[in-house]
């Protein structure tokens, strides 16, 4: 417990630019412990990869950001996660607002099974961003734009969102987490049901959209997390071995475990 | 440990053998179970069907009345109300004797006029209420003819046996063969069956009441245990903690559907009719004894809808921010409504079908008249053919084996269309 954990982040803790800084945070499934006191902080406009074997815990701290873990039986988070300086698990807060500034997008492309514009339309609808249809009708073209589906879309947006194929519904997924116009989009392993060509295209668009969010993804593809993230956490046996640019994890890794998982020698 | 090559050919073949052997034994019984279970079905459908299809027919008499308006005291001026009070039968009576010229003692006469429905006179009253013109004229009616008649006719009761064991004397015999060579008799379809309420005489008899009772008892009990139903389910599914009452309630629900109906006749007794005051034997209470039942299956079918909705959904909208009653009313319950509505019907089904709770709430009665509401005294489908099945007049037996025809034509329509809505809207996630 008392090992040196992120050192790389501790020299940067004081920097104006981090979204997330998280503090000691530990998750209790019961009396187990998962996550065993996690110290991160995260740039703001940026993408950062979680990586680690399965089971590690990179999810399950993912799940912490817009307290998902809330709706688990038994589980209980201790420390404390601040979203631009606002501690997010303050009973004060109310967690519709908090998911309304943290998307998420998941492992399984999981449209509803509505219309495509429905699919778009429904976060703003129940947040009240839209006064008019047409309000509505533009905020739906352009998160459908932004995630590069309005052109494959446009004429088809009454058709049910499950019609469309994997690659396509994880792109009107995470259109529909920039819907309401996130700071901080949280993906779980968003391309690892999806093929080669589908993967490389959520890809680009994970760059792209860099530019506007903050983006944390978690990944079993240590290509992925090399190909779009700056930051990269190790998460190992609910601890974060190692934090650091992307480039220094992959190239110069401190820690033994960091350069055996990354070498593919478990995991 | 044996080496495969030492092993000997002729013993794996043998298994090889006999294990083709049992297979084909096993798929034997089951053709055989199934064998039996379809031909007991369908010497089922066949016994009703056949001392059943006679009751859609009926034997009409045709006579030719003077509906002389002195002796009604009504003409085709009169309201409709008077029309309805007058007394038909002496009119008509009189036509049928003055038609059998030849038959002049006193007893002769009461026999011949046994040959009509008891129900003949009102049929008269109808077609004047809906043609007053006829008043004062003379017209050729085709009147029912009494239950027994009937019977001998269509040759459900013996013909040719003594007359003391016979439905009707000799002479009555005698008189309907008169009729039938003079061309004054006919069959026609028996809508009265469908229309009328129960009756005393069985050619009059219909389960016009107990369809409507049934309705309005189906109507109460899908009014009060579809939303009670699917509402329970939300909480117990999405709602409740996890904890020992939870699951004494879980386990009490999977038991309740499970409880013999009439147990559930005596909790509506007691608790509806005797401490609400429910009015006894209405359709009411039959709906509110009838929901106690079709709650548990309810419940069951929509919790089980509700759990076959994929957890990607309702993360879906949990991340997107809805409030947990967001994602059951805007998600999940839209999707487990196909299965819950399924589970209702076959509930529904099951409820028009039920007999014993009806009969301790006091739906068991004689109710000759159409309820108006839910608030009438009233039969019910099953209980009716109870009651016809036993009543000691011939004339019930087809009645009895019409009205299992109805209720099984209502069963068979419920379940394909709860087939039909489980097809139709099916997802494949």
């Amino acid at each position: 417990m008392n090992e040196p954990k992120a050192t790389s982040v501790a020299q940067k803790a004081e920097s104006p630019t981090y979204r997330i800084t998280a503090h000691d945070v530990r998750v209790f499934y019961g009396d187990k412990e998962a996550l065993h006191g996690i110290d991160i902080n995260i740039q703001a406009n940026s993408v950062t990869a979680l990586i680690g074997p399965s089971g590690c815990g990179k999810s399950t701290f993912l799940r912490c950001i817009n307290r998902m873990n809330d709706v688990i039986e038994g589980c209980r988070v201790t420390g404390t996660i601040a979203l631009d300086g606002n501690d997010i698990y303050d009973p004060k807060l109310d967690v519709v607002q908090l998911r309304e500034k943290v998307g998420m997008v998941f492992q399984k492309p999981n449209p509803f099974p509505k219309s495509i514009y429905d699919n778009i339309a429904y976060g703003p609808r129940i947040h009240g961003l839209a006064q008019s249809r047409q309000e509505l009708d533009e905020i739906v073209e352009t998160s459908l734009q932004r995630a590069g589906l309005f052109e494959e879309v446009k004429d088809r947006l009454a058709e049910p969102g499950t019609g469309l194929s994997g690659g396509q519904q994880q792109r009107l997924c995470i259109a529909r987490a920039i819907s309401v116009n996130p700071e901080v989009i949280l993906m779980d392993e968003p391309a690892s049901a999806l093929d080669p060509i589908a993967t490389a295209r959520i890809e680009e668009l994970i760059d792209e959209l860099r530019q506007n969010y903050t983006i944390i993804i978690v990944t079993h593809s240590m290509q992925q997390a090399a190909r779009v993230s700056q930051q990269t956490g190790f998460f190992h046996m609910g601890d974060l071995v190692e934090f650091g640019p992307t480039d220094d994890i992959f190239v110069r890794p401190q820690d033994k475990r960091t350069q055996d998982y990354i070498t593919g020698r478990f995991g | 440990m044996t080496d495969r090559s030492q092993r000997d050919p002729e013993f794996s073949n043998r298994l090889v053998r006999k294990r083709y052997a049992a297979e084909r034994r096993f798929r034997f019984y089951g053709i055989l179970a199934m064998t039996l279970g379809v031909g007991a079905v369908g010497f089922l459908i066949f016994t009703i069907f056949s001392s059943g299809y006679t009751a859609f027919s009926r034997t009409r008499l045709a006579v030719e009345v003077f509906l002389d308006t002195n002796r009604l005291g009504v003409t085709a001026q009169s309201s409709a109300e008077e029309l309805r009070r007058v007394s038909y039968d002496s009119v008509l009576r009189q036509a049928w004797v003055e038609s059998f010229p030849e038959v002049k003692a006193r007893s002769d006469r009461r026999e011949l006029l046994q040959l009509l429905s008891s129900g003949a006179g009102n049929e008269i009253r109808q077609a004047v209420l809906e043609d007053p013109e006829l008043l004062g004229t003379t017209h050729t009616f085709n009147v029912l003819a009494t239950s027994n008649v009937d019977q001998i006719l269509k040759g459900n009761a013996p013909r040719d046996i003594e007359e003391s064991r016979r439905l009707i004397s000799d002479k009555q015999l005698a008189w309907v063969d008169q009729i039938q060579a003079e061309g004054r008799m006919s069959q026609t379809f028996n809508t009265g069956f469908f229309l009328n309420g129960d009756s005393r005489a069985a050619e009059i008899a219909g389960l016009g009441g107990a369809l409507i009772g049934s309705l309005y008892a189906l109507l109460v009990c899908f009014l009060l245990s579809f939303p009670v139903g699917v509402a329970a389910a939300m909480y117990l599914e999405e709602f409740a903690p996890k904890n020992r009452w939870t699951e004494l309630i879980e386990v009490n629900i999977n038991n309740l559907a499970a409880v013999p109906s009439i147990v559930f006749g005596l909790l509506g007794l007691a608790v509806f009719l005797n401490f609400f005051g429910v009015p006894r034997g209405t359709p009411l209470a039959g709906g509110l004894v009838l929901s106690l039942m079709t709650l548990p299956t309810i419940i069951i079918a929509c919790r089980a809808s509700i759990k076959a909705v994929p957890p990607s959904i309702r993360e879906a909208a949990l991340g997107m921010g809805a409030s947990p009653m967001q994602v059951m009313i805007h998600h999940v319950l839209p999707l487990a409504l196909p299965g819950t509505l399924t589970g209702t019907i076959i509930g529904l089904a099951q409820a028009l079908g039920e007999t014993a709770p009806l009969l301790m709430i006091g739906m068991f009665a004689f109710v000759a008249d159409i309820p108006g509401g839910p608030l009438q005294s009233a039969s019910a489908l099953p209980v009716q053919i109870y009651l016809w099945a036993e009543s000691s007049e011939r004339g019930y037996v087809e009645l009895t084996a019409a009205g299992i025809m109805v209720i099984l034509i209502f069963l068979i329509a419920m379940n394909s269309l709860a087939v039909i809505l489980r097809k139709r809207f099916e997802r494949r996630w």
